[in-house]
């Protein structure tokens, strides 16, 4: 099994893709929290002084900004785990890989770990971004950046959890497309249009909206535990969100039961 | 080196109503190096992988000295690898390519070095693999497959993108492997591009053996005939009439007679005619691998008879079962 760790991360390591999809990841919340720090900082308390505006809780800033890794960000390593296996069915390098180790089920196993783990990475690559970015643009618009509460840095634990399950999801959906733009298209599709359109009609009524807060990015938001998207109720199933550990064993079971079906159907079939 | 044998056991494998192999058996003896041959299409690539586990069989069973590959301890070191030359993501170098299955394998890094320049790809080895022609990639194809020291080579059409140069390098190169006493197997769709590196040949068509042995016995299963003239024809296929040998055909350039030429030239020294030509011919090896394979048309039936007259004859020819 270290083996196959070994080599499943010298496969990640020696490609283009974990460092472009960084370097975006990085670009994207590193200007999202910006663009939230400057808006909220300099003029969320302003807002919420006239009468009639929505109320922006101001303690809510700082986590709302830090957690942007996980709320707009977890399109990254979504794309990383399903590239690094749809890459390995469209460059026929599945043939080599289950040569050097008959044993399928152990190369699954140690694609999910490295996967894993480099999403893990991509958790604070983003953080480094987002709190990077954020925590002085607040502090220089006379807000408190939080840093030294222990709370942010449970924050912080937990988009790292988020992103790294996010990955191994990559992997089962990668694994189960298995058309490499097939599994692009389908992962942006879902996560940038379906997923935000039912999350924001889950929420007109009650019923929907318990079935609403199971949708991924749902339980990853309530994984997170503050986000763009539940601190403001926007799209969210603001009722009765799940519990930070709920959500995190809904994307724990999504990534197992995605891998499951994987290694059922993809990973034992003929290889040809 | 103690030597593997590669063994097939009635292996079958259908794709849906598609029967690719059917009940395939034969077996690949250790020191020697055995062509597998067939067109494209005869199952030679789904019998390959089904040996490298990764095509499961419908029935039947493929093993290294009775193990399967899944069940070897060290697949590489035991049994090397070249299949189809594009299973390399084309943005990663060769060095790192390779560095991946030696991980893989337990394989040290060293070895990575000694096979790059083995196979002649050392200068190239941290460009990506996405620039390399056919040839280098079969190169690296082939340092894959090399890595582990392995007892057993299989490699499917190895030759294919080399060039007049790398597959003598290549025949060398084989030849040395299996004078060590390794099993090595070649597959390829061209008896003629493997007919000077194998000694021994399995020739399969539509998913069955239809020869296999060694590549001698396959030539001189090919009738011979000669091509014989005289001043005076008409007495010379008189006297080859009477004697009873086999007038395959006549032309311009004289008569082809079935037998060798030891036997035509007593026949017309018998017959007092003199003669202006007489030269043993022998059936294009390719025309026999063809016609075993049933492709090819004409040439099928009618090998022993070449040409010009080739499609003429209605003699089936001897049969080269084993």
């Amino acid at each position: 099994m270290i083996a196959a760790i070994r080599s499943e991360f010298v496969k990640v390591t020696t490609t283009r893709l974990w460092w472009v999809l960084a370097l975006g990841l990085f670009g994207y919340v590193g200007f999202t929290a910006g663009l939230l720090a400057g808006l909220l900082g300099a003029l969320g308390s302003q807002i919420a002084q006239r009468p009639g505006s929505p109320q922006v809780p101001m303690d809510l800033v700082a986590p709302v900004v830090y957690s942007t890794v996980a709320a707009v960000g977890y399109v990254f390593p979504l794309i990383l785990g399903t590239v690094a296996t749809t890459s390995e069915i469209r460059y026929r390098t599945l043939t080599p890989t289950f040569l050097a180790q008959p044993r399928r089920g152990t190369v699954l196993g140690a694609k999910l770990i490295v996967l894993t783990a480099a999403g893990a990475l991509f958790g604070v690559i983003g953080l480094v971004a987002s709190v990077g970015i954020g925590a002085p643009i607040l502090a220089a618009t006379g807000n408190d950046a939080v840093l030294q509460s222990p709370d942010t840095w449970a924050l912080a634990g937990r988009v790292v959890i988020a992103m790294a399950l996010w990955a191994a999801i990559g992997v089962g959906v990668g694994s189960l497309i298995q058309n490499q733009v097939a599994a692009i298209v389908s992962v942006l599709v879902f996560t940038q249009f379906i997923e935000p359109i039912l999350r924001f009609g889950s929420s007109v009524w009650d019923w929907t909206a318990s079935v609403g807060r199971f949708l991924p990015g749902a339980a990853s938001d309530a994984l997170v535990g503050t986000t763009i998207y539940n601190a403001f109720g926007i799209g969210s199933s603001a009722r009765d969100p799940l519990q930070w550990w709920q959500g995190g064993l809904v994307l724990l079971v999504l990534a197992l039961g995605a891998a499951f079906a994987a290694y059922l159907t993809t990973w034992t079939r003929d290889i040809s | 080196m103690s030597g593997t044998t590669i063994e097939f056991h009635s292996v079958s494998k259908r794709f849906g109503a598609v029967e690719a192999v059917n009940g395939l058996s034969f077996t690949v003896p250790p020191g020697v190096v055995t062509g597998f041959l067939g067109p494209n299409g005869a199952g030679k690539t789904t019998s390959i992988r089904m040996l490298l586990g990764l095509v499961r069989p419908s029935s039947g069973s493929a093993t290294f000295g009775g193990v399967p590959y899944a069940q070897l301890e060290r697949p590489l070191a035991t049994v090397g690898t070249a299949l189809e030359a594009s299973s390399f993501h084309p943005g990663r170098s060769a060095r790192n390519h390779l560095r991946i299955f030696a991980a893989a394998a337990g394989i040290p890094a060293p070895r990575i070095e000694e096979v790059l320049h083995l196979t002649g790809i050392g200068d190239v080895a941290d460009r990506r693999v996405g620039g390399f022609s056919l040839g280098m990639r079969q190169r690296l194809g082939l340092a894959f497959a090399l890595m582990g020291d392995p007892e057993v080579l299989v490699l499917d059409e190895p030759v294919n993108g080399l060039d007049p140069e790398g597959i003598r390098w290549m025949r060398e190169l084989l030849g040395h492997l299996s004078s060590e006493g390794r099993t090595v197997l070649v597959s390829s769709h061209l008896l003629s591009e493997v007919q000077q590196t194998v000694e021994r040949v399995v020739i399969i068509a539509r998913g069955a053996v239809v020869y296999e042995g060694t590549l001698d016995s396959l030539e001189s299963a090919v009738r011979v005939s000669v091509l014989v003239d005289s001043p005076d024809r008409d007495a010379l296929r008189a006297a080859i009439e009477n004697a009873g040998l086999g007038l395959v055909a006549s032309s311009v350039s004289g008569l082809t007679v079935a037998g060798t030429a030891q036997d035509v030239g007593a026949v017309a020294l018998r017959a007092g005619v003199s003669l202006s030509l007489l030269v043993p011919e022998r059936a294009n090896l390719e025309d026999v691998f063809l016609s075993l394979v049933g492709v090819g048309g004409a040439a099928a039936g009618s090998w022993a008879a070449p040409d010009p007259t080739r499609g003429t004859s209605t003699d089936p020819g001897p049969g080269v079962q084993p």
